[in-house]
């Protein structure tokens, strides 16, 4: 059996959007943590260091390439598969049956294309700007100079509808964990008794904390809770 | 204990192959007692339809007793009707209230086409256990019971994946019509058992490419399979499916 075989069976690209997940998942704990630093109160030096070590030493830097290839097959299987699943039924239901599962379970595709539009979104506020387009610089002193993608965020926040559809995307990424986090790790093969429980109860609880945090940034610039 | 009777109207999907457009068709069914199966409904409606010289409604059934696994039905948007852990011949009409009507619709799936009315075709399943669903064991004498030690827990779970009577509720129920938890009930129940572990290997990897040719869709753990199930086979199962396959594509030459 080769790899490609293992990977284009329908468990084997299940597979993909498992092992993907877990390391998007990965990915939103260093992205929370660092961005968490905009609430040191310092207006912004902390959080300006923290980006700037994010986007000058090499090791994030080989891990973003790593990060966009996931993202990219995570959105792009998700897609083939989606469309795949849906030819699978030809003739629908009369009735559907809805009570056996979870709303959130059965709408991973389109909660995922809310993620999709916010990363879009997303990635024209700040990344394209810091990467290519240029954004305004901090002095830190003895010559240290780093992009200020505080003020970046500050400007940003300041529109309400930017804003809401931050929060919003936040509340999709809640449902999309709340679902894809436990999935992907029975995907994977762990859900024996012992481990359900334990999966199942983190699997919730990041699906709260993380896009709670993640909603709490645009809304403090906005409120001024950080200045 | 006091019987009721009741006047329902059942809205049943009628299609006469599977080359012909299907549509639905509401009869009116009068005096059903409450202590009636549901398939003894359909027979009356049947006798009834035969008497007026008309085509009855054909579907599925066997044992009659819940065991199996020939009696299928979409009922009112959930396989095998209203109740848990049960089969539609074991459903009766006190599930339902008088003047109700019933929507009764065939399992929907392409990999189980339908052959007239609410009978769909099934033999995917049958193909999925040929490809690996059996062990290897000496000819000769059968052995002593209990000369294999087995640990109870393995035997417990085993012998829960084996419960699947293959009637095919959870492809129905599925919004992907992926067949894994059927799938996973039978890789389960001999992958426990030391009697398995022979064709450990092979097994999972030819049942999942036959079920991949039968056209299914994939598993997205949405739970579905696992909540309708008459036998309540355990999406765990899946589980421990996904980790045979993850195993066993690995390690396979």
């Amino acid at each position: 059996m080769t790899f490609k075989q293992m990977f284009t069976s329908s468990v084997g690209k299940k597979l993909v959007m498992a092992f993907t997940g877990i390391f998007l998942v990965l990915f939103l704990v260093v992205h929370a943590g660092l961005n968490a630093c905009i609430w040191a109160m310092d207006g912004g030096v902390m959080f300006n260091k923290a980006a700037h070590f994010m986007g000058s030493f090499v090791v994030p830097r080989i891990l973003e390439i790593g990060l966009f290839l996931g993202i990219f097959l995570h959105i792009i299987q998700g897609y083939m598969l989606t469309l795949e699943n849906r030819s699978k039924r030809k003739i629908g239901y009369e009735v559907n049956y809805s009570k056996g599962s979870k709303w959130y379970s059965r709408s991973m595709a389109i909660l995922g294309t809310i993620l999709l539009m916010f990363f879009i979104i997303h990635w024209k506020h700040f990344w394209i700007p810091s990467r290519i387009t240029g954004v305004a610089e901090m002095d830190l002193g003895n010559g240290f100079v780093v992009h200020n993608l505080y003020a970046v965020m500050q400007d940003t926040f300041q529109n309400q509808w930017v804003v809401l559809f931050y929060v919003i995307s936040c509340i999709a990424l809640a449902y999309h964990l709340a679902h894809g986090f436990q999935s992907a790790f029975k995907t994977i093969g762990v859900n024996n008794k012992r481990y359900h429980t334990m999966i199942s109860t983190i699997g919730y609880g990041f699906a709260i904390i993380i896009p709670l945090a993640f909603a709490m940034m645009p809304i403090s610039f906005y409120l001024h809770w950080v200045n | 204990m006091s019987q009721n009777t009741m006047n329902l109207k059942v809205k049943v999907w009628r299609q006469k192959n599977a080359n012909t457009v299907g549509a639905f068709v509401t009869y009116d069914v009068a005096s059903i007692s409450d202590e009636m199966s549901f398939l003894e409904m359909l027979d009356i409606l049947n006798e009834r339809l035969i008497t007026e010289g008309g085509d009855p409604v054909a579907f599925d059934h066997d044992c009659r007793e819940g065991i199996c696994g020939m009696c299928s039905l979409y009922i009112n948007g959930k396989p095998h009707g209203p109740w848990q852990a049960n089969t539609t011949c074991q459903l009766h009409m006190r599930a339902f209230k008088d003047g109700e009507t019933i929507v009764i619709e065939p399992w929907r799936a392409n990999s189980f086409p339908i052959v007239k009315d609410l009978t769909v075709d099934r033999s995917a399943f049958d193909r999925i256990i040929q490809a690996g669903g059996y062990i290897s064991v000496n000819t000769g004498n059968a052995v002593d019971g209990n000369s294999l030690p087995i640990e109870k827990q393995n035997a417990d779970d085993a012998f829960a994946a084996a419960m699947c009577i293959g009637c095919g509720a959870c492809v129905a129920a599925c919004k992907n019509s992926s067949a894994m938890l059927f799938l996973s009930a039978k890789v389960s129940h001999l992958a426990l058992l030391p009697q398995g572990a022979p064709e450990r290997k092979s097994r999972v990897l030819n049942m999942v490419a036959q079920m991949d040719k039968e056209g299914f869709g994939s598993c997205t753990n949405t739970g579905a399979c696992e909540a309708t199930c008459p036998k309540e086979i355990s999406i765990a199962n899946i589980a421990r499916l996904n980790k045979e396959y993850l195993g066993a594509s690995l390690s396979a030459e």
